[in-house]
């Protein structure tokens, strides 16, 4: 599984290193989702895919 | 298996896409009933009191589409449920038809409150629907006077936007602090300083006596004797959930559909509910609660698409909301009792910051403003349960 994040429509919410904080970290500044784990191991593909779920601006794609 | 889910907003499409994601082989269908969407399913919201309310030209993203939907083999019935009836399992839609259905998932949502005197009519607004949203901005030209009516997150969220235009706007709040409810009176009256120096004009501790005008508003006078002349009046009394159709139908309904840890509406089989309706058994609080967030329809779709595919589940998530006004984003995370305490432990209430509230010993909730990063640490003790000393050492 890929995870990659538009950080053009990213807010900085961290709604997705709440679900998933071994895929997505935040930046120091302004909160941006950085994917750290990619491609995702398979122990964390239920959560990264619930990080994208819960991203308020859709901004992550999983494939 | 028939699984019919009624309500195409956020919880409702969020279920289906994560029933087939699941890979159930269930019979699917959708009921939607969004006005003015030809295929009942509704936009997404947040972006309504925000980027959208102040276009023109932002586009208010679609949940779904037919094919979409098509190609997760879910069906789509454009109608709007009237009944439910639990002996044969059918859902009676306005115009005569029904859905035959095995399993049940309630996601009707809420709809705005109305109060006897503030109904919307020409000039007068609620703001829910993508539709509802184009209404006001096309009614908010330049010059336009606003007065808004509810001092919550929506109003208090509409109120900026419209201010970010260059509008006129006031606000009328019947408590003594904007979004105080939400976020308590320390909180709130810290906004609510915020928004007077941004030039919002604040009526709080007021109420609404009437809405003067004939074929055009003119004015909304006060309880208090202020009369406030008005071209536009937007309604952000907050919301009920959409049960009407359930009356009588056999359901628990008490402010919402009464469900259990895992979602599953009490004392029927094979009926769930997800988003605004849903009034669940909280693990984490051990009381039923009702939360009308975005994220809690995501969350909850999520836990009935697992309890519905062989994963039981239980939903205890902190909630979560953010606002975007002032310039900044307000996330609150967990629950701001009015009882509670507070300590702001990053920054202070004037700028950004990160502020802690605790009662009965334990931290209760993560309130920050323009802090995400720094608000994280302390969103993880709230969702280990931490205590209330435990959290203030961390600061």
């Amino acid at each position: 599984m890929h995870v990659t994040v538009d950080l053009g429509a990213c807010q900085g919410h961290g709604v997705c290193h709440m679900s998933a904080p071994d895929v997505f970290e935040l930046d120091e500044t302004d909160g941006h989702a950085i994917v750290v784990a990619d491609p995702v191991p398979a122990g964390l593909e239920a959560d990264a895919q619930l990080g994208a779920d819960s991203c308020p601006e859709r901004a992550i794609t999983v494939s | 298996m028939r699984i019919v889910v009624v309500g195409a907003s956020l919880a409702g499409v969020r279920t289906v896409e994560g029933l087939r994601r699941r890979d159930s082989d269930a019979d699917v269908v959708l009921v939607g009933a969004e006005p003015e969407a030809d295929d009942g399913v509704a936009a997404d919201r947040p972006p309504l009191s925000k980027a959208f309310l102040a276009g023109p030209g932002v586009e208010a993203p679609p949940l779904t589409s037919r094919e979409r939907l098509g190609a997760l083999g879910v069906g789509l019935v454009p109608g709007r449920a009237v009944d439910l009836d639990l002996d044969r399992r059918r859902v009676g839609l306005h115009g005569g038809e029904s859905v035959a259905f095995d399993t049940l998932v309630v996601a009707t949502g809420s709809t705005p409150r109305t109060v006897p005197g503030l109904e919307p009519r020409p000039g007068v607004f609620s703001l829910r629907t993508a539709a509802d949203a184009a209404a006001i901005r096309a009614a908010c030209t330049e010059g336009a006077r606003v007065v808004v009516v509810g001092g919550g997150f929506i109003g208090a969220e509409i109120a900026w936007t419209l201010r970010q235009l260059g509008r006129e706007v006031a606000v009328v709040e019947p408590l003594p602090a904007l979004m105080i409810r939400g976020l308590g009176p320390e909180l709130g009256a810290a906004f609510t300083r915020r928004h007077a120096a941004a030039g919002v004009d604040l009526h709080l501790g007021a109420g609404v006596a009437a809405i003067e005008g004939g074929e055009r508003v003119e004015a909304v006078a006060l309880t208090d004797g202020t009369v406030l002349p008005a071209d536009v009046v937007v309604l952000g009394l907050g919301t009920v959930p959409e049960t009407g159709w359930l009356v009588g139908s056999g359901l628990d309904l008490r402010d919402g559909v009464v469900c259990d840890e895992r979602l599953a509406a009490v004392g029927v089989e094979g009926v769930w509910a997800a988003g605004d309706v849903v009034r669940w058994r909280h693990p984490r609080y051990g009381e039923d609660v009702r939360v009308e967030h975005w994220t809690n329809a995501v969350e909850t779709a999520g836990v009935v698409a697992a309890n519905l595919t062989g994963a039981p589940t239980v939903h205890d998530a902190v909630p979560y909301v953010w606002t975007d006004q002032l310039g900044g984003r307000l996330q609150v995370f967990g629950r701001v009792r009015p009882q509670d305490e507070l300590r702001v432990v990053v920054g202070d209430l004037d700028g950004s910051f990160v502020a802690l509230t605790g009662g009965d010993g334990l931290l209760r909730s993560v309130v920050g403003y323009g802090a995400v990063k720094a608000l994280m640490p302390f969103r993880k003790l709230l969702l280990a349960g931490a205590g209330w000393d435990e959290a203030l050492s961390a600061a």
